[in-house]
C-alpha cells in the first residue's frame, strides 16, 4: 500500500505546499516544530480541512478538493497515535483498546486482540483506568488502540516527544515491531534524528511548509541543510549485525566485514540492526592512527566534502561498512589535504555510540 | 402521610409530577442546546444564549404572561396545539411547561460547563477511530459530562418544585389541577387559620430542596471520580 499526499494550505505563519508519495513501510515527516508536520497529518486524518489537495491510499481517495470529495475522519479507517496519547479517561484499558474495533467493519478486522495485547505487553493492565498508568504504558495502549481499529494507515504524531529518554527507548522497539510485523503503512512525525535513523523506510524533510528532501533515511540525515537541529543532527546510518557480546561490557558489531564496538546492547547475536553515527562524534585522520584509545577505526576514501557557511564541513567517507559522515573544520580539511578519492581513517569513540541510536528487534522477544 | 391534609397531599403529588415531567422533557433539549452553545459557532449563537437565559432574569410574572398569550386558549401556539387535542392552559401540563422553561437556564448552564471541560481532542480521537459524530457523543462526550447532566437535572427539578410566579400567572391556582406546592402555600396564607398547613408545606419544600442539593453533590462526586478514572 502506498500513500500519496498533495496539500496546499495557509497557516498563520507559513503556507503549506507539499507533494509526496510514501512507499510501504514507515514514512517519516521530519522537520523542526512549526514546519507544518502536524498540519499534514491532521489533513490526512480529516481533522483539518486544507484549502486544496488530494490524499489517497493506493486508489482509495480520502479527499480531493478538485472533485469536491471529502471523507469525514470516521470513514477514513486510520489509526492515529497522538503525542499525548489521548486515551479515554472514563474507559478501562480494555475498553480503550477495543474502542476502534467496535466501529471497524467486521470483515476488516485483521489484528487479533490477543496478539496485539501480547506484542505490547499490556495484558496485566486491561482492567485498570488510564489515569493510573505511566506515560510509557499509556502510549503502548494508544498504539494498541490504533492498531486494533484495523486501519489502512497508521498516523503517529511525535508519539515519543512527551516521554523521557528511558520511556522513549521503551516505546521505540514497539514501532519497529509495527514496521516489521504489521503490513500497514505508517506516517510518522518527528524532529528526532535518532527516531528517523531507527524507523524510517523513507523520509520527507519539511521546512517552512515545503518538502525540501525526500528519500532514504541515510541520504536525508546526511544533509545538514534539512536537519531540524542543524548540523548536530547530521549522521550516517549503517546496517550492522551483532557479532559478539564481550565480557568487558562491550558488544561487537559486524559492519560489512569490519568490527565496531559499542557499550553492551541487549540484542541477540546475529540480529540485524541499524546504527546511527552522529557526524560530530567522528574524527578523521589522513594516516592510520596509532596509540589511540578509540576502538572503532574505519578505513575509507573521501566521497564528498560539503562546506557550510560557518567554519565547519561535512566529509563523507566511503568505507566497507557504508558511508560515514564526519563533521570537522574547514581548516582541518585543508591541513589534512582531504579531497574526493583520498584515503583516510574515520575514528569513532566507543561510548559515542548511544543505545538510543541503535535500532532493531530486542533479543528477549 | 396522615399528618398532611388531602389538599396539601394533592399539591405535593402534583408538584412532584409537574417537576418530574418538566425535567424529563427538557433534559434532552437542554443537553442539545448546551452542546450547541459550547461547541458550535453559528450565526445567532448569542441570541440563542440570551433566549435561554431570559427566564432567569425576567420577572417570572412576565414569563408567565408571555406563556399565557402564546400558549393560552386564544394564543397562536395554544390554538395550534388544540388542533391536535393538546390543551395546556389551566392544566397541570401547562404548569409543567412553565416550570420547565423557568428551570431551563439552570440546567443548560450546568451541562454547558461540563461540556466545556471535555477536551475536544478526545472527541477527535474518537472520530479517527471510526466513530461518527453521534457515536462519539454517545461513547465519549456523554459519559464524561454525566456528572454535569445529573447535577443539572437535579437542580432543574428543585427549581421546578419551587416555581411560583410564572405558573400562577399562566395556569392560575386551581386545587387538584394547577395548585403546586408553592401555590398551595400562597393559598393557605390567604385564608385565616391556614398557617399550620402552610408551615407543613414549607418544611416539605425545604426538605426537598436540601435533599436535591445533597443528592446532586453526592452523585456528581461519585460519577466524577469514576469518569476521572482513579
Amino acid at each position: 500500500m502506498s500513500l500519496s499526499v498533495r496539500l496546499q494550505h495557509d497557516l498563520p505563519d507559513i503556507s503549506l505546499d507539499i507533494n509526496f508519495e510514501a512507499p510501504p513501510g514507515v514514512t517519516v515527516l521530519f522537520g523542526r516544530s512549526g514546519a507544518g508536520k502536524t498540519t499534514v497529518v491532521n489533513a490526512v486524518a480529516g481533522l483539518l480541512r486544507p484549502s486544496a489537495g488530494r490524499v489517497a491510499i493506493d486508489d482509495w481517495e480520502l479527499f480531493d478538493t478538485d472533485h469536491g470529495l471529502w471523507l469525514p475522519p470516521h470513514k477514513r479507517r486510520l489509526g492515529y497515535i497522538f503525542q499525548e496519547g489521548r486515551l479515554f479517561p472514563h474507559l478501562t484499558v480494555r475498553q480503550n483498546l477495543f474502542f476502534g474495533r467496535w466501529f471497524a467493519p467486521r470483515r476488516a478486522r485483521r489484528e487479533s486482540p490477543e496478539k496485539v495485547i501480547e506484542m505490547l505487553g499490556v495484558g496485566h493492565l486491561l482492567d485498570r483506568r488510564p489515569a493510573g498508568l505511566s506515560g510509557g504504558e499509556k502510549q503502548r495502549i494508544a498504539i494498541g488502540r490504533a492498531l486494533l481499529a484495523s486501519p489502512r494507515l497508521i498516523l503517529a504524531d511525535e508519539p515519543l516527544a512527551a516521554l523521557d529518554d528511558a520511556r522513549k527507548s521503551e516505546i521505540l522497539p514497539y514501532f519497529e515491531r509495527l514496521r516489521d510485523e504489521v503490513s500497514v503503512p505508517i506516517l510518522y512525525v518527528t524532529h528526532s534524528a535518532a527516531e528517523v535513523a531507527r524507523l524510517a523506510t523513507s523520509v520527507v524533510a519539511l521546512q517552512d511548509g515545503k518538502a525540501v528532501r525526500h528519500g532514504p533515511a541515510s541520504e536525508v540525515l546526511a544533509d545538514p541543510s534539512v536537519a531540524p537541529a542543524g548540523v548536530r543532527a547530521v549522521g550516517a546510518v549503517l546496517q550492522v549485525r551483532v557479532a559478539k557480546h564481550h565480557e568487558d561490557g562491550l558488544t561487537e558489531l559486524d559492519a560489512g566485514g569490519t568490527s565496531l564496538f559499542l557499550p553492551r546492547i541487549p540484542h541477540q547475536i546475529g540480529a540485524s540492526l541499524r546504527i546511527r553515527i552522529p557526524a560530530q562524534e567522528v574524527i578523521l585522520s589522513s594516516k592510520r592512527p596509532e596509540g589511540l584509545s578509540a576502538l572503532n577505526m574505519l578505513e575509507g576514501t573521501v566521497e564528498t566534502i560539503r562546506a557550510g557557511e560557518g567554519p565547519g564541513a561535512i566529509v563523507s567517507i566511503k568505507t566497507k561498512a557504508g558511508s560515514v559522515l564526519a563533521r570537522i573544520t574547514r581548516r582541518s580539511v585543508a591541513s589534512l589535504g582531504l579531497e574526493p578519492g583520498r584515503v583516510c581513517y574515520a575514528v569513532i569513540k566507543t561510548v559515542a555510540l548511544a543505545p538510543q541510536d541503535v535500532g532493531g528487534r530486542l533479543g528477549n522477544y | 402521610m396522615g399528618w398532611l391534609g388531602p389538599e396539601e397531599l394533592e399539591a405535593l403529588k402534583l408538584s412532584l409530577r409537574v417537576s418530574f415531567w418538566a425535567t424529563l422533557v427538557t433534559l434532552p433539549i437542554g443537553i442539545f442546546v448546551a452542546y450547541a452553545l459550547a461547541r458550535w459557532r453559528f450565526p445567532g449563537r448569542q441570541v440563542l444564549n440570551g433566549l435561554v437565559h431570559l427566564p432567569l432574569i425576567l420577572p417570572p410574572v412576565v414569563t408567565g404572561y408571555l406563556l399565557l398569550i402564546t400558549f393560552g386558549i386564544q394564543g397562536p401556539l395554544g390554538r395550534l396545539l388544540a388542533e391536535f387535542g393538546i390543551v395546556v392552559a389551566f392544566r397541570w401540563t401547562g404548569a409543567a411547561l412553565a416550570a420547565g422553561i423557568m428551570a431551563f437556564p439552570l440546567m443548560v448552564r450546568a451541562i454547558r460547563l461540563s461540556i466545556e471541560a471535555v477536551d475536544p481532542k478526545l472527541e477527535q480521537a474518537g472520530a479517527t477511530l471510526g466513530a461518527s459524530r453521534p457515536l462519539v457523543f454517545a461513547t465519549v462526550t456523554l459519559p464524561m459530562i454525566l456528572p454535569g447532566v445529573i447535577a443539572g437535572a437535579i437542580l432543574a427539578f428543585a427549581k421546578a418544585m419551587g416555581e411560583f410566579g410564572a405558573t400562577i400567572t399562566f395556569v392560575s391556582n386551581i386545587p387538584g389541577q394547577t395548585q403546586t406546592l408553592p401555590s398551595a402555600v400562597y393559598a393557605f396564607l390567604q385564608v385565616p387559620g391556614g398557617e399550620a398547613a402552610a408551615t407543613r408545606l414549607v418544611v416539605i419544600s425545604i426538605v426537598i430542596a436540601m435533599g436535591a442539593l445533597l443528592l446532586s453533590e453526592f452523585i456528581g462526586r461519585r460519577v466524577a471520580s469514576r469518569v476521572a478514572g482513579s
